[in-house]
């Protein structure tokens, strides 16, 4: 039902445009990657707080206000830089098991960052037990692992 | 033995033939390099970020160092170990990859880049271990830092692309020098 809409996507100009180029594809797959990097310290340095890692000294609140831009940038330019690569083989997306995969972890991901994590980095509660710190940091590194490890794969598929 | 007869060595063995051809360890090797990434290089970046000033301002430097750089040294570990396995899964080709002389360079650069940070420096982080403006020097270290591992996580991804083979040619002369490439000279 979905693959009309994965074949229009590929015959869009920028698509047809990567893969008439040599070097776009690998540059800016290169950006993908640069982004991933800034984007795990940036989740990691506040879940490993979460789970009593790294710098426990610290408050949670203050590490996640200060990694939110980050975080926030790296995420503009791994979605920035995804979508021409998604749009450059679409088609092979769609028979990706590993590409759905990661769209469905990204979605839960990006939910569960904004809402349930923002609550718990974001606000001094006293609801914010040790114990549901922990939790949502666990939640919170499955999710971004299962997006990385899956969005690898397409390239295997 | 040149480096070349002994990359071709090590392609001959039955363990990089075994890596080579496996269906599923070599995919999982690679991942597991590319995850790694964000531990290493992820937070390699929040310590460099501290040092410019961009983020964490009001956490000491030398609170991420100890608290952070044990997590770094884990992702570094990860990254060798699969980087040597990737490596020894394709030596020769490998080897002649322009990417990965230039990845090597930058990893040197890198290295000597917080040999002097370690050992300049840092020694005397007492005095602006709390200041979200660090001293010029350090400043300096984490740009460097910054710009090498970002041309080292491109080049390294540059390695997987057969531009510049050295069974593809005809190349540029400047290619198959810096790539090591041994042509046989055209025939008269």
């Amino acid at each position: 039902m979905l693959l009309p809409f994965f074949e229009w996507c590929e015959q869009l100009w920028l698509g047809q445009f990567i893969v008439g180029s040599n070097w776009l594809f690998p540059v800016i797959e290169s950006v993908h990657l640069l982004g991933l990097s800034v984007l795990g310290g940036a989740i990691l340095v506040v879940d490993m707080r979460l789970l009593g890692l790294g710098l426990k000294n610290h408050p949670v609140t203050e590490l996640a206000r200060d990694a939110r831009p980050w975080l926030i940038g790296a995420l503009v330019v791994m979605i920035a830089t995804g979508i021409p690569l998604f749009l450059s083989e679409s088609v092979k997306c769609y028979y990706s098991q590993a590409f759905w995969n990661k769209m469905t972890a990204l979605a839960i991901g990006l939910v569960f960052t904004f809402t349930i994590r923002a609550r718990v980095t974001e606000t001094e509660s006293v609801g914010n037990t040790a114990r549901r710190q922990a939790v949502v940091g666990a939640l919170s590194l499955a999710l971004w692992f299962t997006v990385a490890a899956s969005g690898r794969w397409i390239g295997f598929s | 033995m040149s480096l070349l007869a002994f990359c071709e060595w090590l392609a001959a063995t039955r363990g990089s033939i075994a890596l080579h051809e496996s269906l599923v360890m070599y995919p999982l090797i690679e991942s597991t390099h590319v995850l790694a990434l964000t531990l290493f290089v992820g937070l390699a970046v929040i310590l460099d970020l501290r040092l410019l000033g961009l983020a964490l301002t009001r956490v000491p430097v030398t609170d991420i160092a100890t608290r952070l750089l044990p997590w770094t040294k884990v992702g570094f570990t990860v990254m060798v170990i699969t980087g040597v396995l990737l490596f020894y899964a394709i030596p020769v080709r490998t080897y002649q990859s322009i990417f990965f002389r230039v990845k090597v360079v930058m990893l040197i650069l890198a290295g000597l880049n917080v040999w002097i940070f370690n050992n300049r420096v840092f020694l005397r982080v007492g005095e602006w271990d709390r200041d979200a403006r660090t001293p010029k020097a350090a400043r300096r270290a984490a740009l460097f830092s910054l710009i090498l591992w970002g041309g080292i996580i491109v080049a390294g991804r540059m390695i997987a692309y057969n531009w510049f083979d050295c069974d593809i040619q005809p190349q540029p002369a400047i290619v198959n020098f810096v790539a090591g490439c041994v042509v046989p000279p055209p025939a008269p």
